[in-house]
């Protein structure tokens, strides 16, 4: 009957203690399981649909049309001399990416209550496998934006060209993933205890993309300098417009933007993790 | 156990001055708005509007201790039952053992990879197939893909369910979705596995199929099994130690007859003899021309009914002057006295004086939903509106049911106590 202390210890369960209590190895270890939701995401979305996974690409293509036609058309909003389609495609390619992200994540533990209630796994692997699946689904978003991209270039000779901000995308990509993450986590962190959150998150995001370049640019901003300040401030901002700079050759933004909407995921992130590892292991009580 | 005495036993878990504190009341108001509002108005001395019109309000933000300073060791390969009654701490234990909730203090330190199975079947999707729902459900529960393809054959032939493998499991019975689930838990490869009644489940045979595979692999494999349930003959068959948990702490620790003998004094629902010659009657003159002696629950150690269970009762009287009908009903209440319903009176037939009768009979509980009931006998004369009461015992009889349909979610508060059949549907004529 001797206790042995000296005995290594998988694991030992002690109430809740740090503020940044997560284990990324143990989020490594469910590598696997990550890769089932992502799997089950696809699956059960296009379950006994008749288009399928063709709604991946109708969903942005529709959009456009109807960007290219209220504010390209009705409204002529000018587009930095960019075909107007690319022009929309291209910010609603990127902000689907982002919306996507927050909206997946942001009912993390209120959908999943019943599941997190009878089983452990590292509650992580939920808003991750969320990202993921809408990262795959702005690369094939992305695929159908080259097909177009180069339908115009042809179509229409030096209307478009790539910049060398191209090389940085991927980074880019990465950024606006964790950005729509940290958000995503920090609203499903809060909608344990306050239900108004989960209703009010798929309004603020789109109201959101009328705070970000989608469907103008921050160039046609140039005439009302406070305006742009303030759309400056939005960390979505500088992304869209880099992706544009990058793809269409056209993209205002300044060093200082880039950096404060890096610094504005990090921090945002952080948070996001903080107070997501606060609530997952107590959240039982109080769901 | 017997090699103790050689060589240290590996400890396996090793739970220290474990504590788990729930708030009393409702926790919020759910809302932002709620909450503000309830703020405001506490701020100003007024009634709180969002608390229900005659809430004792005295016990909010009490606390109440689910468990209240736990303390023990498991050892390697050992099968651990963890008896006790409801409210005692069990389920809570096995949620803070499977990191489902955190401690409030105390910690638990674990030798192994521990796999709860609270539920049979969490994480099942009625849209995937059998095949993906077992590659899905070893995930949940920790193992790895390649884990799962080493083991697959093993799972799909436990499971019995070889044919239906690539089915989505919208189109299983509930039965083939049972094993399947338990199949995919039973070849996990974790040290340490926490069960929850979730063998009270499936046609005998796959009972037993189940209860074997629990004590190969505790046995043989030297891996743990912490069981909780409150049938004590799954619990003797698999167990090779009990503890008894009542109100949060361990009461008893160690020997399996001996728990469960414990448990049976901690419970409500332990008595299944009731002596009735000398207890007090409802009202004057009854138990004088009739008098019920004893009542047994029969063939029971405790009274707890699976709701597919019959509740069969004997009752042992005698009378006084010769009747020619004597009628009986059960009335039936919730543990809180509140009310729940009658039976149709029976006729227990013409009775003699000078002999002791015995009558045994049949309650069906499946209407009821889960929780504990008592109810009363009421013996009288002639039918139900000239009725003159013969006896009735002040005795509660008190039984609980259980839930044996894993379809069905906790029974809630606000349902009432009646689980009526599903209703019934009638093809419209076009």
């Amino acid at each position: 009957m001797t206790t042995q202390n000296s005995q290594n210890w998988t694991t030992v369960i002690r109430p809740k203690t740090g503020w940044f209590d997560i284990d990324t190895g143990e989020l490594w270890r469910y590598r696997d399981l990550v890769v089932m939701f992502v799997k089950r995401n696809f699956t059960v979305l296009y379950k006994q649909t008749i288009l399928g996974p063709l709604w991946i690409l109708l969903n942005p293509l529709l959009t456009t049309l109807i960007f290219n036609i209220v504010f390209g058309g009705i409204a002529s909003m000018p587009t930095d001399g960019v075909p107007s389609f690319l022009f929309y495609m291209a910010g609603n390619t990127v902000w689907t990416f982002f919306a996507g992200c927050v909206n997946g994540t942001a009912n993390t533990f209120v959908t999943n209550a019943g599941l997190f209630g009878k089983v452990y796994f590292p509650r992580l692997t939920m808003p991750v496998s969320q990202v993921l699946t809408s990262l795959i689904n702005f690369l094939i978003q992305l695929a159908m934006f080259a097909c177009f991209w180069v339908y115009f270039a042809i179509a229409q000779p030096g209307s478009v060209h790539i910049t060398l901000w191209a090389v940085t995308l991927p980074l880019l990509v990465l950024q606006v993933m964790l950005l729509g993450l940290g958000v995503g986590i920090i609203v499903s962190s809060l909608t344990t205890k306050y239900r108004d959150l989960a209703i009010a998150v798929t309004f603020g995001v789109q109201l959101w993309m009328y705070a970000t370049p989608v469907v103008y640019s921050m160039g046609s901003l140039s005439e009302s300098p406070r305006l742009a300040k303030l759309v400056a401030l939005n960390p979505m901002t500088a992304p869209v417009e880099l992706f544009r700079a990058a793809l269409l050759g056209h993209g205002t933004f300044t060093a200082g933007m880039l950096a404060f909407s890096v610094i504005a995921t990090v921090v945002l992130l952080l948070l996001g993790v903080v107070l997501f590892s606060r609530v997952e292991k107590t959240f039982m009580d109080t769901v | 156990m017997q090699n103790q005495t050689n060589t240290p036993r590996e400890v396996a878990i090793q739970i220290t001055g474990l504590k788990k504190q729930y708030k009393l009341g409702q926790i919020g108001g759910g809302t932002l708005t709620a909450d503000l509002q309830s703020w405001w108005s506490r701020v100003r001395g007024k009634e709180d509007p969002n608390v229900k019109i005659g809430t004792d309000t005295r016990l909010f933000g009490k606390t109440f201790m689910a468990l209240n300073g736990v303390d023990l060791t498991v050892y390697k390969g050992e099968a651990l039952g963890i008896i006790g009654r409801n409210g005692a701490g069990k389920s809570t234990m096995l949620k803070v053992l499977s990191r489902i909730t955190a401690p409030t203090e105390g910690e638990i330190r674990l030798n192994g990879r521990v796999a709860s199975m609270l539920e049979v079947g969490t994480g099942f999707n009625q849209e995937m197939t059998g095949r993906e729902n077992i590659y899905m459900n070893g995930a949940i529960l920790g193992m790895t893909k390649a884990e799962v393809d080493a083991k697959l054959d093993q799972i799909i032939e436990f499971s019995e369910c070889g044919d239906f493998i690539d089915t989505p499991v919208k189109r299983y019975s509930s039965g083939m979705f049972v094993k399947l689930a338990f199949a995919v838990a039973a070849h996990l490869d974790s040290e340490i596995m926490v069960m929850d009644e979730v063998l009270a489940v499936g046609d005998m045979k796959f009972q037993q199929k189940c209860l074997g595979k629990m004590s190969d692999v505790a046995g043989q494999e030297g891996r743990t099994v912490l069981y909780v349930s409150h049938n004590m003959s799954t619990i003797r068959q698999l167990c090779t130690r009990c503890v008894v948990l009542d109100q949060g702490r361990v009461i008893f620790e160690g020997d399996v007859e001996q728990a469960i003998a414990v448990y049976m004094d901690t419970t409500d629902v332990n008595v299944v003899h009731y002596d009735l010659d000398d207890v007090g009657r409802m009202n004057v003159g009854a138990g004088q021309r009739f008098r019920l002696q004893s009542l047994d629950f029969v063939d029971k150690e405790s009274s707890v009914y699976a709701d597919t269970e019959k509740v069969r009762v004997r009752i042992q009287w005698f009378v006084t002057e010769p009747f020619a009908g004597i009628h009986m009903k059960m009335n039936l209440h919730f543990r809180d006295s509140s009310p729940v319903g009658i039976t149709h009176p029976v006729n227990l037939g013409a009775a003699e004086p000078g002999r002791t009768y015995t009558t045994t009979f049949e309650f069906d509980p499946s209407l009821l939903g889960e929780g504990q009931y008592f109810f009363y006998l009421d013996i009288f004369d002639g039918d139900m509106r000239t009725a003159v009461c013969l006896d009735k015992p002040v005795t509660e009889f008190r039984f609980e049911v259980t839930s044996a349909d894993l379809t069905m979610p906790e029974w809630a508060a606000g349902w009432g106590r009646i689980h009526f059949p599903p209703v019934k549907l009638i093809k419209d004529s076009i």
